[in-house]
This record gives structure tokens, sequence and C-alpha cells, in this order.
């Protein structure tokens, strides 16, 4: 049984974690640059000036200035928000659509039903994501909503996968069996029973799935899918550094470092909820 | 026979190391690696339009009864002389003789009838069929002459031979060209490494002036960070159309390189749907034009390289009139035409190709547009989305092309053009020139023509592309301006 | 066992097929004419139509799509729309570039991880365990082409120890080869190391807290000896599954790196054949990539099924 995470002493293990701290204060921060970019940045990212351009971090321009003149550290504000959003929607749609499956597929084990969900999901994952994430893009275009279409899609299986594996072996517990004999249908077990007791695996892989659909993201940005300029996003701006990294590092450098401090904070904080939720971790692994 | 076996292997260590040492050093470098940003579909000049085709076989491999020189001006190849009949009508062309196909076989006048009727045959699949539409027949006189009949006078027509798409090629071998190219050229195909490079070789049989290098080829880098460290690590000799203009301040500081600058043929503009209200309005499209700040793009994205163009001809070009005024940069006057033509909170899309004179400079002008009040909705796309959205279905509102052909300005007379012009009394114009052949009269048409496209405010001109590449320094002969798609290897040569 | 083999021998066609009809669908979606691509801005609508009609894009769906799979299964995979040469011919021509590369990856990512993960389990919490999990989460956490760009800046253009990218072909010498293919392996092997190396020591603590682990360590036998004997044997098998779908995603993966590295690979190859909107080359190497990967998972499992009997059983 996984502890109650609403409980005091679960509050005092989590601030003693020091992965989970770091995590958490790394991954706030960067929530809370984007939350403020709705209210103020230092300079509006969009405005050109190209006079300006590609000067180095400075007083008045904290992270310099792009090869238009834009000031990069508004331009990363922005930017988070752009990262966070559709990592967000992607992961949600991972969840949304993906749990509800693997819930069906572990109730109705062995049945056509369950193979089918469980071929479909073998057939996404042997999927090479990147060509399609690109294809989608032919399709219907390149953008934040198409990149995030695109990156849900390969976040079905995920949660697939794991809600359905973890609900088998709750299946055959007590408590279900106990409701079964009462008379409730399957579906209302896997709500109300099944699904609360798999919650805090689903809160560890989704903290993975958005640091990795964060890092998806800017891989889709970098080649052009991402969101269309002048929304400014983490993954163009590096693209747009390349060719100018040897005149302007620093074009370079405060992207890539917000992207990796980031996806870290985001890693850190479900390796340390994963180890949170572990009783056996809690005896000191 | 050495008495002393110890000596004589001595000897030839010591011979062998001489050898070894000093042959290098002794001979000059024959062979050289030039850089190309995209691979072309195949190796048929006369079969598809892609100018990377051109770009690895014009002059090198095949060759056409006339060419371009490095200035742009046409001269012989194939053809040895021609005289033209009074009426305009027919071409006598007078052909080299002992000329050879890279297979071995013999050039002469029926392999020019064969070409030019295969190019302007129903199911031709030439990309500018338009260039043979006045041939009205191809007759063989004898195997080293052959003449051309026309159907209307044509000014231009020696000009449109000189085009890759009109070279030369063997009955023999002519369905095999998209693979294994077989010309007449100084250089003969050796291999398509597809994806990374072509390979071609001296031929030895060349009818014409030796070329200085035994061995050429060009490496597809599409990546601006890949050439520009692939010309930092000496894998590359030159990259002719160099993507990066940035790096090229850093080129220059280094003495191993040098940097070429040069002009092209393509005229960069700002396209309008002029069948799309509300730039179905003059107005509009000229508050547009108003509203952009040319140098800011040259400066913002080709960093400097680029000339202002206020219509669509070439600077470089005599014939061309400076109408840059006309379209200065007065996003005052902008904002006043936008409300005459009684026009607000309009909303524009920008559908841009991946080069990235279109990507840079659509961020630049849509901030620009922005100013004025106009929004803009940039949409990056690929060159076969844009062939398809923008170009056949005209499912756009504004687009960033440069059109790279050489005097290529009667594009506005054509009816369903991407941008929908067809205005009767430039096509007059164009009609004109056709049938004009003395140089004055050809002038003075040019002009009117360039005046009324500018009057009409057809599309935003904004600058002729720079022809920037980099090269080693001792590497010499590189074309500066690109008067055609081309890397003219023939004159290439490496200086000791 | 052989019931076991032969279902999973009916799974795998069925995937197969079903991966099949997928990607020939998916293809068709995509919108943009090859023809009209390839003409280029000023050409001739008519001389469009012709190379539309030699190209064969007229036929029925189903038509094309049966000769298409029909075509697979005798190794067939069609002619390219753009360079008109066998798609097999352009695929071999790229295997020979993606294939090496995968494997040098996966080599030094083996090489990497393995000795960090191990070290990290036997030595849990100490400071050499905690530097193993820090790099690790960072390794994760870097974006492989933003790594690849700083490796070509440090190593081959400043430094010039390598050559900026690009393949001088295997004829030119095993050694110049694999000195291309280095800093493209080390940008693709960073994250997947780090994977590899959670993995492992996360794989191998299980094992180590295992019952069995505390009979050998009763029976006499020393940690490290417990560690080699009992341990690593029965964490490996997570590990290769890893390894295994490593082995897919590096090899069609490295799309970003391939180009900023100019390797001519299987990769580039359909990137760029997605732009050119030649979808027979994009078809080929898409459901030549799924069908590894499926046979990959196959033989994994069948490996896990040899070496488990429990897994043999009817699903669960």
């Amino acid at each position: 049984m996984s502890a109650d995470p609403s409980s005091r002493s679960f509050l005092r293990a989590a601030l003693s974690h020091p992965a989970f701290v770091i995590g958490i204060g790394l991954s706030a921060l960067f929530v809370a640059l984007a939350l403020v970019s709705f209210l103020w940045t230092p300079f509006d990212p969009t405005k050109l000036d190209i006079a300006g351009k590609l000067k180095g971090p400075s007083p008045e321009h904290w992270f310099g200035t792009d090869h238009f003149g834009r000031d990069m550290f508004s331009m990363i504000m922005v930017g988070a928000r752009v990262s966070i959003a559709v990592a967000f929607v992607a992961v949600g749609i991972g969840m949304i659509v993906g749990v509800p499956l693997g819930l069906y597929a572990a109730a109705r084990r062995g049945s056509l039903i369950d193979e089918i969900i469980m071929r479909g999901n073998d057939l996404v994952f042997a999927f090479p994501s990147l060509l399609l994430a690109i294809m989608i893009t032919a399709v219907f275009g390149p953008g934040a909503v198409n990149a995030i279409i695109a990156i849900g899609i390969f976040n079905v299986p995920v949660f697939a996968r794991l809600a359905r594996g973890a609900a088998l072996s709750l299946w055959t517990r007590d408590f279900v069996l106990a409701a079964r004999v009462a008379g409730k249908n399957r579906a209302r077990i896997s709500a109300e029973h099944i699904l609360p007791n798999i919650a805090n695996l689903l809160v560890v892989q989704g903290t993975i799935q958005f640091s990795l659909a964060i890092l998806a993201e800017a891989a889709l940005a970098y080649v052009g899918l991402g969101a269309q300029p002048p929304l400014p996003s983490w993954g163009r701006m590096l693209a747009d550094a390349q060719t100018l990294i040897s005149l302007a590092p620093h074009m370079a450098l405060f992207p890539g470092f917000a992207i990796i401090v980031t996806v870290l904070g985001l890693n850190l904080m479900g390796d340390g909820l994963r180890d949170l939720f572990d009783p056996k971790l809690r005896r000191g692994r | 026979m050495t008495k002393n076996p110890i000596t004589a292997a001595a000897v030839s260590i010591l011979a062998l190391g001489l050898a070894l040492g000093v042959t290098p050093a002794m001979a000059a470098k024959m062979d050289a690696t030039i850089g190309m940003q995209l691979e072309p579909p195949n190796l048929d000049p006369t079969g598809g339009a892609a100018a990377a085709i051109d770009e690895v076989v014009y002059a090198n491999v095949f060759e056409g009864l006339t060419r371009f020189a490095a200035d742009g001006s046409i001269l012989p190849a194939l053809a040895e002389s021609w005289e033209i009949s009074e009426d305009g009508l027919s071409y006598t062309f007078k052909l080299h003789t002992g000329v050879k196909f890279h297979d071995g076989s013999d050039f002469n006048a029926d392999d020019v009838k064969f070409s030019l009727d295969r190019a302007r045959a129903d199911d031709s699949t030439n990309a500018q069929k338009a260039l043979f539409a006045d041939i009205a027949s191809v007759d063989v006189i004898d195997p080293a002459t052959v003449k051309v009949t026309l159907s209307k006078p044509n000014g231009s027509f020696l000009f449109n031979m000189a085009w890759g798409d009109a070279v030369i090629v063997a009955p023999e071998t002519a369905a095999d060209n998209a693979a294994k190219p077989v010309g007449t050229g100084p250089f003969s195909f050796t291999e398509w490494v597809k994806g990374d490079r072509v390979e071609l070789g001296r031929y030895a049989g060349y009818w014409g002036t030796p070329v200085k290098l035994d061995k050429v080829t060009f490496k597809f880098i599409s990546d601006p960070t890949a050439a520009f460290a692939a010309m930092m690590a000496g894998d590359l000799d030159a990259f002719p159309g160099y993507p990066a203009p940035e790096n090229l301040v850093q080129f220059e500081a280094d003495p191993r390189f040098k940097v070429i600058v040069g002009s092209s043929e393509g005229e960069t503009i700002l396209a309008m749907n002029n069948k799309k209200a509300p730039l179905d309005n003059v107005k509009v499209r000229e508050a547009i034009a108003h509203a952009i700040d040319r140098q800011a793009i040259i400066d913002g994205a080709m960093f400097g390289y680029g000339t202002p163009i206020g219509t669509h001809f070439a600077p470089h070009n005599p014939a061309y009139l400076d109408l840059t005024a006309q379209s200065a940069y007065d996003p005052e006057q902008s904002k006043a035409l936008l409300a005459e033509a009684g026009v607000s909170d309009l909303t524009l899309s920008l559908k841009l190709p991946p080069p990235s004179y279109a990507r840079r400079g659509g961020e630049i002008i849509a901030a620009q547009l922005r100013e004025v009040g106009i929004n803009v909705d940039i949409t990056n796309v690929e060159w076969a989305q844009w062939l398809d959205d923008v170009f056949k279905a005209k499912n756009f509102d504004l687009t960033i092309v440069s059109h790279t052909e050489p005097m290529d300005i009667g594009i506005y007379a054509r009816d369903d053009y991407y941008f929908q012009y067809g205005d009767a009394g430039f096509k007059a114009i164009m009609a004109d020139l056709d049938k004009a052949t003395d140089p004055a009269k050809r002038t003075e048409l040019m002009q009117a023509a360039q005046k009324k496209i500018a009057d009409d405010y057809v599309n935003a001109y904004l600058f002729q592309l720079a022809r920037t590449g980099v090269s080693n320094a001792k590497l010499k002969g590189i074309w500066p301006n690109s008067p055609t798609q081309a890397n003219d290897m023939t004159a290439v040569y490496w200086e000791d | 066992m052989t019931a076991y083999l032969l279902r999973r021998l009916i799974s795998l066609s069925l995937s197969l097929v079903a991966a099949s009809l997928v990607i020939f669908l998916v293809m068709e979606v995509v919108p943009g004419d090859p023809a009209s691509f390839m003409m280029g801005l000023n050409a001739d609508p008519a001389a469009v139509a012709a190379l539309r009609s030699q190209l064969g894009l007229d036929e029925p769906l189903p038509l094309r799509y049966i000769g298409w799979v029909t075509g697979l299964l005798q190794g067939d995979f069609g002619t390219s729309y753009t360079y008109r040469v066998p798609v097999s011919e352009l695929i071999a021509e790229r295997v020979v570039i993606s294939l090496p590369l995968t494997l040098y990856a996966l080599a030094l990512s083996t090489l990497i991880a393995f000795p960090a993960g191990i070290l990290a389990a036997s030595r849990r919490n100490s400071a050499a365990d905690l530097s193993v999990m820090g790099a690790t989460q960072l390794g994760v956490a870097i974006p492989n082409f933003w790594f690849a760009m700083i490796l070509v800046l440090v190593f081959a253009v400043n430094l010039r120890w390598f050559s900026a990218g690009g393949f001088p072909g295997w004829e030119a010498g095993f050694l110049p080869a694999m000195q291309a293919l280095t800093l493209p392996a080390i940008a693709l092997a960073l994250p997947q190391a780090s994977i590899l190396a959670r993995v492992m020591r996360s794989s191998l603590i299980d094992t180590l807290d295992e019952d069995f682990m505390r009979t050998a360590r009763a029976k006499g036998l020393s940690r490290g000896q417990a560690l080699r004997r009992h341990a690593l044997r029965n964490a490996l098998i997570p590990v290769l599954t890893i390894i295994g779908l490593q082995f897919s995603f590096l090899l069609a993966g490295g799309i970003i790196i391939e180009n900023v590295f100019y390797l001519p690979g299987l990769g580039r190859l359909a990137f760029q054949a997605i732009t050119q909107r030649d979808l027979i080359v994009v078809r080929s190497v898409v459901i030549l990539l799924v069908f590894a990967v499926i046979v990959v998972t196959f033989l994994v499992d069948l490996a896990y099924a040899a070496a488990d009997p429990r897994l043999r059983r009817r699903r669960s």
C-alpha cells in the first residue's frame, strides 16, 4: 500500500529529500517565469532592433540580444510559456486517452479488445516518432498545435501500458474482489477502486513524460516544426543560433541551459516523487 | 644486382621516401571539392527544373549550341558560328567538328535535331518548353550544319539556347541521363553517391580548351553550420553559393580563404496575391510597399549582402531602371494609404519557403507590417507545400521568394502566374519586346515594363540576391556572378 | 515452447500487416505532388502531367497497395520518384552508414553505462553513486542536437581533431570512416548512455535486494563475487530490453544528428524524401524501421521466454 500524500509525515519526507526539493524548485522557477511573462517581460520579445543585434549579456539585456536585436531574456520567458503549454497538453492528451484505454484493457484481460489495444500500443511504439511528427506537420502544417498532436500521440501508449500493467496487479486484490461480489460493474470498479490506487504511478510517469515532451518540443521546433514566428520557442532559438555560434555563443547557450534546467528539474521532481511514494524506498535505499 | 642487400634496401627506402616526399610538393593540386546547398534530384538538365541539376552539369558535363559567360553574355559553344536570315526566322548554325560524347560516339547535326525536337515534343518533360515554343522546324543540312526555322522572330533565341534546358544530348544515352549523364563537356560523370556527392573526371577526348582540373567533386551540404565547419576544416575547397552570410566576416579575416561577392539573377520579392481582397486594391499594395525598410532586411537577413531593387529586374543589367524611391520606406504614408483604402484591422497570411532570405526576411517584414497596423500570420513551409499551396492553388496572401532565372520579367505577362497580375497593358509591352531586335528599342521597352509593374505595385520588390561564396584563397576561376544556375568549372585552376 | 513460438510468430505477422496498412494509408493523406515539386517554379503544366503519368501516380489506390506489398515480399521496394533508381539501392547505400553508426553509438553507450551503473549500484548512496546519478540526470536533460553543435564547435572547428562531418565512404579505409562517425556517435550516445546507466543501476539494485542474493552472501561469497556471479546475469534482462529498444530508436532517430554532421544516412534519406514528396522512399524507410523494431522486440521477447519459462504462459 503506498503512502498517503496528504499526511504530514509525507510532507516532511518530501522536504528532506534533496533531489525532490531541487527538482520542484527548478520546475517552479520556470513555471513562474512563464506565468510572469503574461504580465511583464523586460522587453517586447517580438520587437526587432537590427542595429542592436548580436549583443552579449549586459545590464540592459541580461541574456544579450539575438540576430534581430530581440532581447533574449524576454524570449526565454515567453518560450517557457510555449514549451510548458505544449508539453502539458500533449501529456494531458496521453493521459486522458491512454489511461482509460489501459484500464479498459486490464478490465477485459485476455479478450480481443485487450489484444487489439496492446497491438496498437506496440505499433505506435514501433513507429519512428520524429518521422511521424514531421509527416503530421507535412499534412497539417507546422505550428504548436500540431506539435501537441504529434507528441500527444506518442504519450498515449505509454500511459495505456502503465495503466494496464498497474491495474492488472490490482484486479486480483481482495478489495476489488469484494466490489465485484457486491455487483459493481467493471467500469465503476476501474473508476472508483483501481484509478485512485494507480494515481501515484501516473503522477510520477506524468512528470517524466512532461520532461520528455519538453525535449520533443525542442527537437521539433529545432527542425522548424514547432511554434511559428513571431512566437518565441526555445528549440527555434537554438536553430537560429547555430550558424552564429562562433560569433555569438550566448544565443546558443541560454536557450540550451533553459531546456536543460527545466528538464532536469522535472526529472528530479519525478524521481523524488517515485521515491516518496514507494514504501520500500523510504526505508533508506 | 647490388652486392650488399642492406645497401639495396636502404637505397630503395631512400628513393621511396624521396618520391613520396617530393612528388606531392612538385605536382599542383588537380582536383577540387565544391560545396552545394541542394542535391539535384537527378542529373538530366532537360528533364527537370531543379537549379541544382544545372549547378552540377552545366558547362561541365553538357553543352548547348550557345553558352553563358561569367558576365552573362552569350558565347558560342557547340555551334562555332551562326547566320541569321534577314527576316529573323532562320538560324543556320555551323557546328564544331571532331566532337565526341563521353561514351565515344560522334556528335553531329543529327544530335542537335534530336535534342531540340525532343525538348519541344508534346510529351516532353522539359521544364522550359517555352524556350522552344517558337521553333517551327529543325533541319540537318550536313553533319556539321543545322538550320532552325522559327515561326516568328524571337530576339532572345540565342539567349534561350544557352539555358541548361537546351543542352545537346545523344539519342543513344538520353533516356539514362538522369542517372548517368553523357554529354560533350570537358568533364565526364564518374559517380553519384546519393545524399553525399557527385564526382566528375576530366574527359580526355574533349574537343575544346583543355580544363585544368582532373577531378571535380560536388558535395551536398544543406545545413549552414555544417557548411561552415566543412570549409573551416578544409573538407571543401569552395562553396560558391554559401548559405550563411553571417559567417563571411570570419572567412574574410582568415588568410586561407577569400570571399567572393557577386551578383545573381535572383530578384527577391514579397509577392502579393493580386486577386485576393484587399490586396486587389493597388493602394493597399502600395501601403505594404512603403511599410518595408529594405535596408533593414538586407542587414538583418542577409548581413548586408544584397542590392535594393525597385522593380523586377537585375541592377547589374544595363537596362535597369532604379525605381526604389517609388516605394521608399515611409510608414506614415503607409498608414495614410491604408486609411484611404478603408482598411483597418487587417490580418494577412505570409507563407515562407525554406531559404533564409525568406525565413529571416519574413520575420523582419512581419514586424515592419505590424508597425503600420497589419497583422501577419507566418507559416513556414517546405518547397513541395509552397508549390502546392502558393504556386498552384494560389492559396496565400503574401509570400517571399527569389526568382533566379535571368531576364524573367516576362512572368508578369503570364495570366495565371501565382501572384495573378495579368494586366493587358503589360502584356502588350512584352509582346512588343518579343518582336523587337534593335537594342535601343529593346532597352526602351524593358524600361517601360519595369515602370509598369512598379507603378502597379504588383509585388514589393525587396533586393537582388547577392551571390556570396567562399573559396580557398589559392583556387582561381570561380564565377563571382550567377548569370545562370551553374558552377562552371571549365576555367578553374589552382594557383601555386 | 513451440506453441509459444507459433503464437508469437502469428502476432508478429499480424503486426507487420497492420503496420504496412497504416503506413500506406498515412502516406496517401500527405498533400503535395511529387511531379510539380520536381518540375519547379516556371514549369509547363503539360510537362508536369506527362511526368505524373510516367510515375504511375494516376492508378487507383487499392491496386497501388497490393502492388507495393507484393513487391516488398520480393524485396522490391519500388523506384524512387525523385532519384529514379530502385529504392532498395538507396536504402542499401544509407544502411551501410546508419547501421554502423547505430552500433557504434550503442557500443559507446554500453561501454559508458555498464561500469557507471554497476559502480553506482554496488556503492549505493556513496559519493560515486551520487556523481553517477547526477551525471546521468544531466545527460538525459541535454538535447542531443545541442550537444552535437557544441561538439562540432569544439572538436571540429576549433581543435580540428575531427572533420566536421560527412562520410568519406568505407572504401577510404576503416579508420577514416570510423573517425567520421565518432562525433555523431558520441552525440547520439550521450542520452542513451545516461538512460542505460540508470536502468542498469536500478535493475541491479532490485536484484541485489532479492532473497537469493542474501543466500549467496550467506554462502560466503564476497559482495563483488555475488554481484558478478548472480546479480549481473539477472539484472541484465531489463537492460537488454532497453538496448533492443535503443537500437531501433538510434537507427531512425539520428535524423537531426545526421543533418548536423551531413551524414548520408537513413534518417536524412527519409527527411529529404518527405520534403521532396518522394512517397515511395518514405514508405519504404518507415516500413523497414517499423519492421526492425517489431523484429527486435520479438527476438527480445523470445530470449526472455527461453530464459524464464514463467513468461511462456498466456499473457497475464
